[in-house]
């Protein structure tokens, strides 16, 4: 059995700030695996998980993998597009053929929010959530908490912006929740039709003014803007957007401090972040890519470890 | 459920009688004759001379007039994997119900007179009183007016093209139009296409936590605002099914100031549930419009007090098992709804304060006076439609009391308060199962 309350990771709605903490304590001596010569350990020998993706990912897919694999677990992967999987009834079968070979862990993405969740309905097996439509993403809210530990020291106290599609972004609702539990003040920027409605009640302020909410922020976390779902009318215009919200040198270069630039990636570059402003020394986007690493190789310690004794 | 005929001559003794036509509610005594009332009151005259008499003692049961539907889906012709006339009939029972109205979102759709005839012919012989909605539009395309005139001399009682609204303010016009002279309702889904999107849930900080598409209120409200003004363009009748906002209770309670023929109904899930309930993505509650905030909930019970929203209305929308199991997004939006109805609405509105007779006004002759139909069931000569109950029992509901063919409801395992236990229809007696307990 694990070592957290929780069975699953279906979300950081159900963590606790304990827990968050013990998560990134255990993510940090791993990270230390991670600096080694030989980069592996026994930890989750005998262990299988699968990577059940039904939605294209490659950093979070091969971040799980390299984290299974750096603690001698057995991994599978299956991915499949949703078109050939558009049946609940497909679903259910995939899960429960998976379950029925005997499998201690699925690691799943789906493009439909609570999806992991529905499948904790079918399936005995510890469920990892890594990224459910614009539900949560937890692993990732984690691993962007671990760096900006690692950055300041503490994450108590800091103030944290997210930029850009707040509406359609799991990694904002995940690194909302576990912010404000770390104690984080969180502010939120982008257009207001990339604004979710009753957002504020999870903490939060709106500030739709950057250069304002630069001023004030520690950190931001800058969110990839989806040009496929932007033909809906939520933005009059890429360049009408990168007036407003691009994070570029020029903006920053006003400002009289220094800012840490996050963001999950993929990157559109020249669109909500430049080029020298993603490759500058205030940002840590490839540190979170290694935290990300160590904080899966937590989470799957934390939830398929043996307990002592 | 056991069912066995009336005896020709029936006499009902000992029973708590709520009459919603006199809003009364006495202890007393009803006789029936070949399936008709003869005599209800405190102390009934019984003619013994023609024949033997049954005599039943209802010590502890409420009787009033059976329940009426005006809202269900029962599935047949197309899909009688989910539900049949016959099933749907036995859910009904098993709810107290023994009038329903049929939407037409069949496959096909109920668009011409003679599938209003098949509805009416196949269910003459069933044991509720069916009544079908022809579609308003042909294939429900919401374009050409069907043949309402035939088809209400068929027996439709009323027009909508159920779930797809008519979002063409031209069609639902002429439909208003045409329909004056024929003095049956229109009846359209309220929820603007393009402001609902690609909407699963109530769009408030409960979709924002869940991540699910929202649908926000003003996708009603804005519909329901331009059919009350083109009711009132038209002196036509419009009837707003399940309605979930208070912004559309407030433009139909505008109507009703200005006297117009303006009706309302509201579901029972939508009173008993709210948006906080979805946390567990359980399908069962992706309904079409959705369940609303708690604020929302409070005005629709504030509405059915005033007069507002006339009546409640199940939306009975059987699915199977295969189709709810589906992730949220890919999942059909409905719930059954019949057999819960009457212990989930008691539930909530002896909780705020409604009388039982208030309450059963709402179930019984609100509905019957919408479509046209007779109000007073306890009149001479009436065809005995009795539905007898236990309005204080406390029980949950659960899989072996669903009749229906589907299974598809948020009820199961949810408290239940008045529990139905006996139904007179068309000659026959049955006799529900008994609830288990709390």
């Amino acid at each position: 059995m694990g070592f957290l309350k929780n069975r699953h990771l279906l979300g950081l709605a159900d963590v606790s700030a304990e827990e968050t903490a013990t998560i990134l304590e255990t993510a940090f001596s791993f990270r230390e695996v991670l600096d080694r010569p030989i980069r592996k350990v026994p930890t989750l020998q005998g262990k299988t998980v699968v990577n059940l993706f039904f939605e294209s990912s490659t950093r979070t897919r091969i971040s799980f993998e390299l984290a299974q694999k750096r603690l001698s677990a057995d991994t599978v992967n299956f991915s499949s597009d949703t078109s050939s999987l558009m049946k609940g009834e497909s679903f259910k079968d995939t899960a429960q053929n998976i379950e029925a070979m005997k499998v201690d862990c699925i690691v799943i993405r789906h493009p439909v929010p609570g999806a992991p969740v529905h499948l904790t309905r079918y399936v005995k097996a510890v469920v990892i959530n890594a990224g459910d439509g614009t539900h949560e993403h937890p692993t990732q809210a984690l691993l962007d908490m671990m760096t900006l530990q690692e950055k300041f020291g503490e994450i108590k106290g800091l103030n944290v912006a997210i930029i850009g599609d707040i509406a359609h972004s799991r990694v904002a609702r995940s690194n909302i929740i576990g912010l404000n539990r770390m104690g984080a003040s969180v502010t939120l920027c982008g257009p207001p039709t990339l604004m979710p409605l009753g957002i504020e009640e999870l903490g939060v302020r709106i500030d739709y003014d950057l250069d304002q909410v630069l001023d004030w922020a520690d950190a931001i976390n800058v969110l990839r803007i989806q040009r496929e779902r932007h033909g809906v009318c939520f933005i009059p215009s890429i360049r009408e957007y990168r007036d407003l919200f691009g994070i570029t040198r020029e903006r920053l270069g006003r400002l009289d401090k220094q800012v840490t630039i996050m963001h999950p990636g993929p990157m559109n570059r020249g669109v909500e972040i430049d080029s020298d402003v993603a490759d500058s020394d205030n940002a840590i986007i490839l540190d979170q890519v290694l935290n990300g690493v160590a904080v899966r190789m937590s989470i799957l310690y934390l939830l398929l470890g043996d307990q002592p004794g | 459920m056991q069912s066995r005929p009336l005896p020709r001559l029936y006499l009902i003794r000992n029973a708590n009688i709520i009459d919603p036509v006199r809003e009364k509610e006495f202890g007393g005594e009803i006789f029936l004759k070949n399936g008709r009332i003869v005599e209800i009151g405190k102390k009934v005259q019984v003619e013994e001379s023609s024949g033997k008499v049954e005599e039943v003692d209802a010590e502890g049961r409420y009787v009033t007039h059976g329940f009426c539907d005006i809202h269900a889906h029962f599935r047949e012709p197309g899909r009688e994997d989910k539900e049949t006339l016959v099933s749907g009939s036995r859910a009904a029972l098993g709810g107290g119900f023994t009038t329903v109205c049929v939407m037409p979102n069949t496959d096909p759709p109920l668009d011409t007179p003679e599938l209003i005839r098949f509805i009416v012919e196949k269910a003459a012989d069933l044991p509720v009183n069916i009544h079908p909605i022809g579609a308003v539009t042909r294939n429900q395309d919401g374009e050409e007016l069907t043949e309402m005139a035939a088809m209400v001399r068929e027996g439709a009682v009323a027009f909508s093209d159920d779930g797809i609204p008519l979002k063409d303010g031209g069609v639902v016009r002429r439909a208003l139009e045409y329909t004056t002279s024929l003095g049956v309702p229109i009846i359209n889904h309220s929820e603007d296409p393009q402001l609902k999107g690609e909407g699963q849930m109530n769009e408030g900080v409960w979709s924002t936590r869940l991540g699910l598409a929202g649908i926000p209120g003003v996708s009603e409200s804005a519909m329901v605002s331009r059919d009350v003004q083109l009711a009132e363009f038209t002196g036509g009748r419009l009837h707003v099914p399940h309605v979930t906002t208070r912004e559309s209770a407030e433009w139909i309670r505008w109507a009703k100031e200005r006297q117009l023929k303006v009706t309302a109904e509201v579901a029972p899930h939508h009173l008993y549930f709210t948006d906080a309930d979805l946390s567990t993505y359980d399908t069962n509650l992706k309904v079409a419009p959705p369940i609303r905030s708690e604020a929302d909930r409070q005005a629709l019970i504030e509405c059915l007090r005033d007069g507002t929203v006339d009546c409640l209305a199940t939306d009975h929308s059987p699915h199977t098992v295969e189709e709810k199991e589906a992730p949220f997004d890919w999942a059909p939006c409905g719930m059954i709804g019949l057999e819960s109805a009457f212990g989930a609405i008691w539930k909530v509105l002896s909780g705020a304060s409604f009388s039982l007779i208030e309450m059963v006004q709402k179930i019984t002759i609100n509905p019957r006076s919408l479509f046209g139909f007779e109000t007073d069931l306890f009149r001479k000569g009436t065809p005995a439609e009795l539905v007898f109950f236990d309005p204080e029992k406390e029980w949950t509901f659960s899989r072996e009391q669903i009749q229906s063919k589907s299974r598809n409801s948020p009820f199961l395992g949810k408290g239940m308060r008045g529990k139905v236990l006996q139904v007179i229809a068309r000659g026959m007696i049955h006799d529900l199962p008994p609830a288990g307990s709390l």
